[in-house]
């Protein structure tokens, strides 16, 4: 059985750790600290911790402050205020003026469970990704999560780190590498390639395994990073494999489905298939029902994968 | 007094050259908040080095009411942060002079501004870090009372005095006219001066035309709070046909307009 954790609690003490390496580091929240898990950074380092209450754009816009008088900024709230209640505070105070502000934003997508739709944030890839100078990842388990907070100290600039509620897989070890913008191919096939971010890329694990038994063979990407995309993944994946199915906990509109599909219209024509959110919002339930009710599990992965060889 | 007189009516008209040169912009706000910005910037409040316009210990200036910038410019190139003559390029393609102020294109500009309310916002993140063992700087806001109807006002005001922001004086200039007619028509201020005491500011009202008024009210000794300043001005001031005029918010100085206001302020 593999080890189970939540990128929230692995976003949480990656920062307590970082904290302690780098006293520039200073971090943020909205009164959400026990539960995007900031409060592991606050009970350490009290004095580099600032609580703006339940004022998220308030929150965004001094975070760029304090980022632009030399300090690395990661502001934490849930994804659907950061990403959507301060939208604009992100593009304007941190994406146009270039702040060193890190956005982890946690209780993306269903899995954030019987909260509901109003917060379970299904769009917040999309609206990050179409920000100039926004850097987009999500990570794919805990594991992932430190290297991706540690590469975002290291690395100047916006940037947008999704985190989940729920405790997941740990599919990757240290040794599995991890560069900003750098796909990670987990398993190697020729038939069909699926190229899956954050929760998903353990769903996609699990398909190809299926698929196997049955004579199909599936390249796995975990592609953490939506943007900058790594396109050259994507065109090598649709050269090799001739088809190509995404998977992502979010809308299949302008997520990495969307992103992917970009990167390949007009480069490579190979069927391909898209496993997310249906343009519908969430709703409360147990993550495990929600998963199966919006079609986020790998038996939807294994099904797309089929219809996209069936194609070739 | 005298000097700035002449000062002020000198950055006046080149506001209006520049408004008029680029034909678009606020002439209105621009006009009001000169006294402003001539006590912060040359009446020995603000610590700046225009030789250095990132140096780390400088005190922050964000005009909030960023569309007033035109002011803001001829008073940074007034104290040397870039000749004067580039005043005319305001709002041209490829100019560091930006329709609202860009912190990466201006030199002498501490935030990009535009949105309404995010420089206040954005200068609660100046004023922590003002405090920071490693810092020791003060930080000044320029804002306007139609900007004050934003929300996020509020939760800076909010967050300035749970985090008793001395280093942090925030200056309204209070002329009561925004885009669609007063303040009152369109949304009600009501008591700001007390709203912002409710909110824990230290706070003062001064003439916002009395440039040693404004400076005096800045250098006050501190009390461990936020400061506020109410600056009661008149939109367009110093061109008369602008003057409390609500359709001078936004419009193109036409030629004659140009000379008539050129000749009223004798530059």
């Amino acid at each position: 059985m593999a080890e189970i954790k939540s990128t929230r609690i692995a976003y949480g003490e990656a920062l307590a750790k970082l904290g302690a390496v780098d006293d520039k580091v200073l971090v943020c929240d909205a009164d959400l600290a026990h539960a995007t898990m900031t409060a592991f950074f606050a009970d350490k380092y009290p004095d580099r911790f600032y609580n703006f209450g339940i004022a998220e754009c308030n929150m965004m816009d001094a975070s760029a402050g304090l980022a632009h008088c030399g300090y690395t900024v990661f502001a934490s709230t849930f994804a659907i205020f950061g990403a959507g209640h301060a939208f604009e505070q992100v593009r304007n105070a941190i994406c146009y003026t270039n702040a060193n502000v890190k956005l982890g934003l946690s209780h993306a997508g269903p899995s954030c469970g019987e909260d509901g739709g109003s917060h379970q944030a299904v769009e917040d890839i999309a609206l990050m990704r179409t920000l100039p100078r926004m850097t987009v990842i999500a990570p794919c388990d805990a594991v992932e999560m430190e290297k991706a907070v540690f590469a975002a100290a290291k690395t100047y600039g916006p940037m947008f780190i999704r985190t989940g509620r729920l405790p997941t897989e740990v599919i990757t070890d240290e040794s599995t590498p991890f560069e900003i913008g750098k796909a990670v191919t987990l398993r190697e096939g020729k038939d069909a390639a699926i190229i899956a971010c954050g929760i998903m890329v353990a769903q996609a694990m699990h398909a190809a395994e299926t698929l196997a038994a049955e004579g199909i063979e599936c390249r796995v990407i975990n592609m953490h990073t939506i943007k900058p995309l790594d396109n050259e993944a994507v065109l090598a994946a649709a050269r090799d494999c001739g088809a190509i199915v995404t998977a992502e906990e979010h809308s299949v509109i302008g997520g990495l489905g969307g992103a992917v599909a970009e990167a390949l219209c007009g480069n490579a024509c190979v069927p391909f298939e898209r496993v997310g959110i249906q343009d519908r919002f969430g709703q409360s339930g147990t993550p495990a029902l929600l998963a199966k009710e919006y079609g986020l599990t790998d038996k939807e992965i294994a099904e797309a994968v089929r219809r996209a060889v069936a194609k070739k | 007094m005298a000097n700035f007189e002449a000062k002020a009516k000198q950055i006046r008209a080149d506001v209006v050259d520049s408004l008029y040169a680029a034909q678009s912009g606020h002439p209105g706000g621009s006009l009001s908040c000169v006294e402003i910005l001539l006590a912060l910037y040359e009446n020995g409040v603000v610590r700046y080095d225009p030789k250095n316009p990132k140096w780390e210990e400088r005190d922050r200036v964000v005009l909030s009411k960023g569309h007033a910038c035109p002011t803001l410019y001829a008073v940074l190139a007034d104290v040397g942060f870039f000749p004067r003559e580039e005043l005319l390029t305001l709002r041209k393609l490829g100019s560091h002079l930006q329709g609202h102020p860009d912190m990466n294109k201006c030199p002498g500009v501490d935030a990009s501004t535009g949105s309404l309310g995010q420089g206040m916002s954005m200068s609660v993140g100046y004023a922590l870090a003002g405090k920071r063992p490693e810092h020791d700087f003060n930080v000044y806001v320029v804002t306007g009372d139609g900007e004050s109807q934003e929300g996020i006002v509020w939760e800076a005001a909010m967050a300035a005095a749970h985090y008793n922001l001395d280093n942090l004086t925030v200056l309204l200039d209070h002329n009561g006219l925004q885009i669609d007619g007063t303040n009152d028509q369109v949304m009600s201020l009501g008591d700001i001066v007390a709203k912002y005491a409710a909110f824990g500011w230290e706070t003062c009202v001064v003439d916002g035309h009395d440039v040693d008024a404004i400076a005096e009210a800045c250098k006050a000794p501190r009390c461990g709070k936020p400061r506020f300043i109410c600056c009661n001005t008149v939109k367009g001031k110093g061109v008369s046909f602008m003057e409390n005029q609500v359709g001078w918010h936004g419009k193109p100085i036409n030629e004659e307009q140009y000379k008539a206001a050129k000749a009223e302020l004798g530059v």
